[in-house]
């Protein structure tokens, strides 16, 4: 067991870090917040420069135009992007982080040849079409319905919560075909163009007053055959391949972060006032900070113990659903926490107040979506206990 | 970087777990209430002639030449088996205090203490005494101690007496801030195992017992209580071994705040694992019978040495300074 990176992993670093340094330099300013067109262009405009200088697609192989790199250089690439306070994936978290991913596992030769090099090129953005009104936690009673007519499906139905649909090319998307199966066994994915005639997207606004997600309508939506990922009817089972990498490995780059503000909360608390000297000086805060960060650098630990994991077996080990579930619990009380810090600062965004009080704010509303997305808590622990420790179903 | 316990870390677990399995089953782990100071000596020295505490020693001393990471592999074990005694003092002091390595000597220890009370466990089963002060670690000797067994210890299987006077003692080769962050990793690693046990003894019971015609583990929120209770174990076995690795290579980042870290998670890990095993039992978890209490119990008495989880949680807190990469 060991946590020393090698003399090729440092060398890695040092050119990233460098590559880094001088490419953020010449970014733009990023965009307003709801300038939806400005996000993409953002968004992808980073993802272009990461495909051209040869760091996008770091764990995906070679044959896909991936890099793959060793795990060692896929953890360094969280640290430096995040050091250097580099953009976020943004509009292509599904594409690069589990869409992608998944065609690699499941897709044919030719959807992968088709799709996979203009995810990393930062060409096209995805979104995913999985949520129903109706079916949320329990996702596989989904009712939007495919009904096949020669060599296309004709789509019906309805999807909600589709983070980045109206800027998506495309959409991965669960429907029933056969609505006689058992519900797990009548599901097929397929890969939805959003520009095809039928389909209508509403943003919702969310807490954060911002239009991340939308609901999506198909009418009479058609859609190739030759679109469709793995068989008919066996859409269920790759949705669990989707989840493994959405619910596993997704969001590692956010509890970096996390640790990273986690740190400047400790510096921040130290210019909050109090009636009495700062909010440092508050022992319940610095003891629950300790706490927190404690559990991120666990974290953080088993992140390394996981992707080992992977690299020796293939398949990262049950921690990675544990990460999700104890990630998303330790950002909601670094999230109360810093408004406990901020105190009458988090009265409004601004950094008129207290400067820096407006990000850790946005993140505070933000970040309450963490135990939600992505399987809700309560569901992660049902996971844990019935497939990892063996508790029974029913 | 591999993150992974190696083939030889898996034999050298493996290997201990079987000797346990063996020699210090629950029954015999319970019967040491009855001997002096609750260490059963005998087995003791079977614990040092297989290597428990002279693991990290060089081999010209008779070890085996090993990181404290491989001796925190060890320890979890010991915790899962609950063995009692002065373990992770006397693999601290194995270098220094002759005897101890091969468990022919019994090496206790005391660092904190309450105002000008000092307790002292397992004080009536050691042949050596560690005070580790704030300049230096000095060895006394049990019998120069003037104490007073108390009569009820909060864990049956950690007698405590009370201290009414405590010689200076004689100078050991060992520094004081090493001795408690050895410790503290290494009785971190001890709850780990505890955690671990607490956790496996939970999901047993969980799909023993039935009530309303189905096992209990069926039930929502007994799974819930479970699965945190099995996260708690992954979050704290993973920061004891990077404490551990960062003890052996500080250059890997902020020892510190790896090792607080490591002795906060495990401590709370082992109480509340043992909280929810005494849960999930229901009735049986409230009696002397279940092993449960002596879990629970353990767990709140190693959370006051070595630096209470607060403590360790207010030492990562100082910590925070340095961007945190490591
Ligand atoms: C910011 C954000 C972005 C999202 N992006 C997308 C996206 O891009 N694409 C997409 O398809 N979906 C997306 N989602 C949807 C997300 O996956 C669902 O919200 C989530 O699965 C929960 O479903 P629900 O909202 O219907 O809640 P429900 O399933 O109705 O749950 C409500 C409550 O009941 C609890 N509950 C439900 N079932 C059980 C059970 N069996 N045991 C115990 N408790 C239970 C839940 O834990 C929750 O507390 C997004 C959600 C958020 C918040």
């Amino acid at each position: 067991m060991d946590l020393r990176y090698t003399d090729a992993d440092e060398a890695f670093r040092a050119e990233l870090r460098s590559w880094l340094e001088s490419t953020l330099q010449d970014l733009p300013a990023p965009p307003a917040r709801d300038d939806w067109a400005e996000r993409r262009r953002y968004d992808t405009d980073w993802q272009r420069r990461l495909h051209d200088a040869g760091y996008a697609g770091l764990n995906w192989p070679e044959r896909v135009g991936g890099r793959a790199a060793s795990p060692s250089e896929q953890l360094i690439f969280l640290e430096e992007t995040t050091r250097a306070r580099a953009p976020y994936v943004g509009v292509n978290f599904v594409g690069t982080l589990h869409a992608g991913p998944t065609l690699i596992a499941e897709a044919s030769e030719e959807q992968q040849e088709r799709y996979l090099p203009s995810i990393l090129r930062g060409d096209e953005v995805w979104c995913q079409g999985f949520s129903e009104p109706t079916a949320g936690s329990d996702l596989a009673s989904l009712r939007t319905k495919a009904v096949r007519d020669g060599d296309e499906y004709v789509v019906n139905g309805q999807k909600i919560w589709c983070s980045f649909a109206q800027v998506a090319d495309f959409c991965e998307l669960l429907v029933r075909t056969d609505p006689e199966a058992k519900k797990q066994a009548g599901i097929t994915w397929l890969i939805l163009p959003m520009d095809s005639p039928g389909i209508e997207i509403r943003p919702i606004d969310t807490v954060a007053g911002s239009s991340e997600f939308a609901e999506v309508f198909l009418g009479d939506v058609r859609v190739p055959v030759a679109n469709r990922v793995g068989d008919e009817n066996d859409g269920w089972r790759i949705t669990q391949v989707t989840f493994s990498f959405e619910r596993g490995t997704a969001f590692v780059s956010e509890l970096v972060d996390a640790r990273r503000l986690a740190n400047e909360l400790a510096v921040l608390a130290r210019r909050a006032p109090r009636m009495e000297g700062s909010a440092w000086d508050d022992a319940t805060v610095r003891r629950e900070l300790g706490h927190i960060v404690a559990e991120l650098d666990a974290l953080w630990a088993l992140t390394k113990r996981n992707v080992s994991q992977a690299e020796r077996t293939g398949s990262p080990g049950p921690g990675s659903m544990m990460i999700k579930l104890a990630y998303s619990e330790a950002r909601q009380r670094l999230g109360e926490l810093s408004l406990r810090v901020l105190d009458r600062a988090a009265l409004a965004f601004s950094d008129d107040l207290l400067s820096g009080a407006d990000e850790l704010l946005e993140e505070r509303l933000r970040t309450l979506a963490l135990t939600i997305a992505a399987g809700t808590s309560q569901i992660q622990r049902n996971i844990i206990a019935e497939r990892v420790l063996g508790l029974p179903r029913k | 970087m591999d993150f992974e316990l190696s083939a030889d870390q898996e034999a050298l677990r493996d290997g201990i777990a079987e000797l346990l399995a063996g020699r210090f089953g629950i029954e015999r782990v319970r019967a040491c209430e009855n001997l002096p100071g609750a260490v059963d000596r005998e087995r003791w020295r079977e614990l040092g002639e297989a290597g428990v505490f002279a693991l990290r020693l060089p081999e010209a001393d008779g070890g085996l030449d090993l990181g404290l990471v491989d001796a925190a592999v060890v320890f979890e074990e010991l915790g899962a088996a609950l063995v009692p005694g002065p373990l992770v003092w006397s693999e601290v002091c194995a270098g220094v205090v002759g005897g101890a390595a091969d468990g022919s000597t019994v090496v206790g220890g005391v660092s904190a203490q309450v105002g000008d009370r000092v307790v002292i466990e397992h004080l009536g089963g050691i042949d050596a005494l560690a005070r580790v002060g704030s300049e230096r670690v000095a060895r006394l000797e049990p019998g120069d101690v003037t104490a007073e067994p108390l009569a009820r210890p909060l864990d049956p299987l950690t007698p405590v007496s009370l201290v009414e006077a405590l010689p200076e003692g004689d100078p050991l080769a060992l520094a004081p801030a090493r001795a408690r962050r050895d410790g503290a990793v290494l009785c971190a690693a001890y709850l780990v195992g505890m955690a671990r046990a607490m956790a496996a003894s939970g999901v047993v019971y969980a799909l023993e017992r039935e009530q309303f015609d189905r096992p209990i583990g069926s039930f929502q929120s007994i799974k819930h209580l479970l699965a945190d209770a099995a996260v708690r174990v992954e979050m704290a076995r993973a920061s004891v071994h990077a404490a551990a690795l960062h003890v052996d290579d500080p250059e890997l980042g902020d020892v510190r705040r790896a090792v607080a870290g490591s002795k906060h998670l495990a401590g709370e890990a082992a109480i509340a694992n043992a909280r929810t095993a005494l849960q999930v039992h229901g009735g049986m978890g409230f009696t002397w019978e279940v092993d449960v209490h002596l879990y629970l119990k353990r767990a709140w008495v190693l959370d006051t040495v070595f630096g209470s989880a607060d403590e360790h949680a207010d030492a990562v807190a100082a910590c925070l300074s340095s961007f945190p990469l490591a």
